[in-house]
């Protein structure tokens, strides 16, 4: 499976996705965000970190950048795109995904552990997925997922909802959500479901030396779906 | 503007160096190059009071690539890998602007390490606050928290570490001490030191503004009721703008057409021109004219003394501008051609087709002032005698649980959740442990990184405070399964103007040399903050030492969490339950007398090599050094950790059981053994002749002792889990 993964300047998860993705298997290459077009991909990756500094509002300058038409062109053709923090911010600026991510509802940054519940294995990212909970990592200021409630209750009406915050047991509840996030809602799908955009890092999670091994399973998954 | 000797005392200068410098330059200096001569004679960049001193330190081991005098250190960790490291303070800006002072002194510290071709790999530091009853302490902590955050998470390097103290000295003079970590190939590395004539001098990164004006000089002074004045030179951090040059550097830094870069730090252009043409023996023009400003009609003067930050200085090879400038281009940063290294020996300045400064280089760097300051030695107290009757009232588990949520002891979860720990995909142990671990990418190699200072024990004996923290360094490495190999120190002291402060420096830096001597674990960089006064009152002597080790497989790395059911527990090093200046004297009895713990740096040093030897031969499961507030505290902190309660046993001979519980007694481990390795580890404890007590058994979910204790570990976790946070949400 052939990936690309997007460089803003500001980008700072853009080798630890590399180094991911090569793990599993990925034939994978680093696209500069200058670039007019994308190299021929089966996934493209937009990574974490401060794409423009932030600046503005997170993700909304690199949602205007030269590579960003071919990214949604790519993605309205189908191609599966994967945001991860920065990149769903960035997701949310192209209008590609709905909604905003604002500040955390504490106002500070987060970078810990976290468990969450899939909600939808109707998709190429999940879909047979064996486990139906998560422990993944965040780490974040701008992750409080908040949209009106018609785009709530569309993504509800067509299972857009990817993730969501819960406990170890599954519990979704204020306890269980470290950034506001409306209904505990960790990521979403486009409408089509090619296109996913979640808050925490999956690539931060591929071996037992790290804060664990669930991000694995989830790059593992998306192979097994592509083959 | 004439200059004056009143003008020379507002820029911070004596009134002897002022005559000097007129007498050396044979003329009075304009106010450019009166400028020039402050921002290179404070004692921030001149090193005056404390240089006679750090020249003693022992700076030299087979593993040292790089000792003082560059950015930062290097140390060798096998096949090509070296890693680059320094701490550095940012005390001052800090203390008048928390969250932009914190941001910078990690920009700062960034900087000195990629300057020399390192990709930085790791951050930590160390902050000390005033009282948590001092109305500034809150905001403060939150500001400088941010601020770290603020600058290290956006550049995308984990902070895998840190120290947090609060004592009342800081009230006035909060400290925040920055360290980094890099890696390079020991074959790239790159220095300050300008070679070759007529090479281009070049100017990239951000704009020069008018932040920061003095702010070395400012961190060469005392405080004062005006501080608020003070504002302006508080330098406004851009850590975007430093991840491009981060990446833009290390690109340029990939072929050979860099002959020096230094960074401009403090004293900005002025001491990073100075600094590489006095290391080459060379002279530098610059013309100002060609600087990039932020701000319309920047004189000279303000040019050369700005601190903006995100900015450095190349001396490059020729015929390589276009190829630079090409590359700065691409990260969309300034690049300006704005001078050249000439066999002058001399700083020329043009600005608008005029000479405005021309200074010879020596009387800036070698001729600067340096001061043999007197200062007085600290007699050692004499040791307590404690009424321990008066112990019999007291409740061992409601002391533990006291102690356990005492400002210092109490997790620091609050603030490491703030920090991305995580990024870069190689932490394998993250903040809160002895030692933050981050893997050498691509390698089976890991690098433990720590940070520690004893304020009390310094103020109560200098000299062995000094020793002691060396000591602790060492201890937190071990305990994670790393061999020490080098440290980097940072001196925060009072005014050395005063011979008690300037005592408490002398002895410091003579414990330190002393322990770093035998344990064979050099210094190679560091800094030195005086002046941590206000309206007189100085802080606590608080030496701070980054501490490096090296897990040549990371697989054997150790944790503090108990990890089984039924293994044993052993204390090494022997417990004489020494009291004076610990935490439970202050926080149980009330008593802040007495001398700290002694230091005995054979034991150091043995112990260490024994509990080493045991975590090489993978016959131990956890380990955790002693220190702060004693064995009891040790052991909760492994309880909590790893969910997993333990018996302790009757102790024989066990004189009083709240010295032997709460002593802080130095050279101590508490390891946990599976019971299949017992025999080993008894044996190899007894071939290096270490004294050990068998402690207790890893079991159940309390804490258990005789009748004295029965506490379950949630009720622990919880005394040490949230003071920090209620304390914050209040």
């Amino acid at each position: 499976m052939r990936s690309s993964v997007i460089i803003f300047p500001g980008s700072n998860c853009d080798r630890d996705m590399d180094v991911a993705l090569r793990k599993f298997g990925f034939k994978n290459q680093m696209v500069w965000h200058n670039d007019k077009s994308i190299p021929k991909s089966d996934l493209i990756v937009l990574p974490g970190g401060f794409s423009y500094g932030d600046y503005l509002r997170c993700g909304s300058i690199a949602s205007k950048s030269n590579i960003i038409k071919s990214v949604i062109d790519f993605a309205n053709s189908g191609g599966l795109v994967l945001g991860i923090c920065n990149g769903f911010q960035i997701l949310t600026e192209t209008g590609l995904l709905k909604g905003i991510l604002q500040q955390n509802k504490f106002l500070n940054f987060i970078c810990r552990n976290v468990f969450v519940k899939v909600k939808d294995k109707q998709n190429k990212y999940f879909k047979d997925l064996k486990k139906d909970i998560l422990e993944l990592h965040i780490a974040h200021n701008e992750g409080n997922y908040f949209c009106s409630d018609d785009e709530l209750k569309s993504l509800e009406d067509n299972n857009q909802i990817a993730v969501t915050y819960c406990g170890e047991d599954g519990a979704e509840n204020e306890v269980t959500n470290p950034n506001g996030a409306i209904k505990n809602i960790a990521g979403i799908f486009n409408n089509n479901k090619n296109v996913l955009g979640m808050m925490p890092h999956p690539e931060r999670m591929i071996d037992k030396y790290l804060s664990g091994e669930d991000g694995s399973l989830f790059f593992k998954n998306i192979l097994d779906n592509f083959k | 503007m004439k200059v004056t000797e009143a003008v020379a005392i507002d820029h911070g200068l004596k009134k002897e160096e002022f005559s000097k410098i007129c007498e050396l330059l044979k003329r009075t200096p304009n106010l450019t190059e009166l400028a020039i001569f402050s921002a290179m004679w404070n004692e921030h960049c001149s090193y005056k009071s404390s240089r006679k001193h750090l020249k003693k330190m022992h700076t030299k081991g087979k593993q040292v690539i790089q000792g003082p005098g560059e950015n930062a250190g290097v140390i060798d960790i096998g096949d090509d890998d070296a890693i680059v490291f320094k701490i550095e303070s940012h005390n001052h800006p800090s203390f008048i602007e928390p969250y932009q002072g914190a941001a910078t002194g990690v920009g700062g510290i960034m900087r000195d390490v990629f300057t020399m071709g390192a990709r930085p790999i790791a951050n930590l530091n160390s902050i000390h606050f005033g009282s948590p009853q001092h109305k500034k302490t809150r905001n403060l902590l939150r500001g400088v928290v941010k601020g770290i955050g603020g600058y290290g998470n956006c550049i995308g390097v984990p902070t895998i570490a840190g120290q947090t103290t609060f004592d009342e000295s800081y009230n006035g003079n909060i400290l925040v001490n920055a360290m980094t970590l890099g890696l390079v190939n020991k074959n790239k590395i790159f220095y300050s030191k300008a070679a070759g004539l007529d090479k281009p001098v070049i100017y990239v990164g951000s704009k020069t503004g008018r932040d920061g004006i003095h702010g070395a000089s400012m961190a060469s002074a005392t405080f004062d009721d005006k501080i608020e004045e003070k504002k302006p030179t508080v330098q406004v951090g851009d850590p975007f703008t430093e991840k491009l040059l981060l990446e833009a550097c290390l690109e340029l830094m990939a072929d050979n057409s860099i002959i020096a870069i230094q960074d401009m730090g403090a004293a900005g252009l002025t001491s990073s021109s100075v600094e590489m043409a006095s290391k080459g023996n060379l002279g530098i023009e610059l013309n100002l004219s060609q600087v990039p400003c932020r701000e319309e009609k920047m004189t000279p003067y303000e040019i050369m003394l700005s601190e903006s930050q995100e900015r450095m200085l190349i001396v490059l090879e020729k015929g390589k501008e276009e190829h630079a400038k090409k590359i700065f281009d691409k990260w969309n940063l300034d690049f300006a051609v704005i001078g050249k290294t000439t066999n002058s020996k001399k700083i020329e300045l043009i600005f608008d087709n005029k000479k405005v400064a021309e200074i010879p280089i020596d009387l800036l760097a070698e001729n600067a002032p340096i001061y043999d300051r007197p200062w007085k030695k600290t007699k050692l107290p004499q040791k307590l005698k404690f009424d321990k009757d008066e112990f019999k009232s007291l409740k061992l588990s409601d002391c533990l649980k006291k102690i356990l949520s005492n400002s210092n002891i109490s997790d620091k979860k609050w603030i490491w959740d703030q920090y991305d720990h995580t990024v870069m995909g190689d932490t394998i142990q993250k903040p809160g442990g002895d030692a933050g671990v981050v893997r050498v990418h691509g390698t089976n190699k890991a690098v433990a990184a720590s940070v520690d200072s004893s304020a009390l024990y310094c103020f109560s004996h200098p000299l062995t405070g000094g020793k002691q923290i060396v000591c602790e360094s060492y201890r937190n490495l071990i305990s994670v399964g790393a061999k020490p190999i080098a440290i980097t120190n940072c001196l925060n002291f009072g005014n050395p103007e005063k011979e008690k402060n300037m005592g408490e420096f002398v002895e410091c830096v003579e414990g330190i040399t002393e322990a770093s001597k035998y344990l064979d674990f050099p210094v190679v960089s560091g800094n030195v903050s005086f002046y941590n006064e206000t309206k007189d009152k100085g802080i606590k002597p608080t030496p701070t030492i980054g501490g490096i080790g090296l897990i040549s497989d990371y697989q054997q790395m150790l944790t503090m969490d108990f990890k089984t059911e039924g293994n044993l527990v052993y204390v090494i090093g022997k417990t004489d339950g020494h009291l004076d200046q610990s935490i439970f004297a202050r926080e149980i009895l009330n008593e802040k007398k007495g001398p700290p713990p002694t230091v005995n740096l054979f034991n150091e040093k043995n112990i260490g090599e024994a509990v080493l030897d045991l975590s090489r031969k993978n016959l131990i499961v956890s380990c955790h050094d002693v220190s702060l507030g004693g064995v009891l505290i040790a052991l909760s902190k492994m309880c909590i950790k790893g969910k997993k309660g333990i018996k302790i046993n009757s102790l024989k001979g066990l004189t009083n059981k709240y010295e032997y519980f709460f002593g802080e007694d130095q050279a101590r481990y508490i390891v946990e053994i599976p019971k299949a390795s017992l025999k080993k580890v008894n044996d190899i404890l007894n071939k290096y002749s270490v004294h050990f007590d068998e402690l207790g058994t890893v079991n159940g979910q309390s804490i258990e002792y005789k009748d004295d204790i029965n506490l379950p570990i949630e009720e622990l976790a919880d005394a040490h889990k949230y003071w920090l946070k209620k304390y914050m949400d209040s």
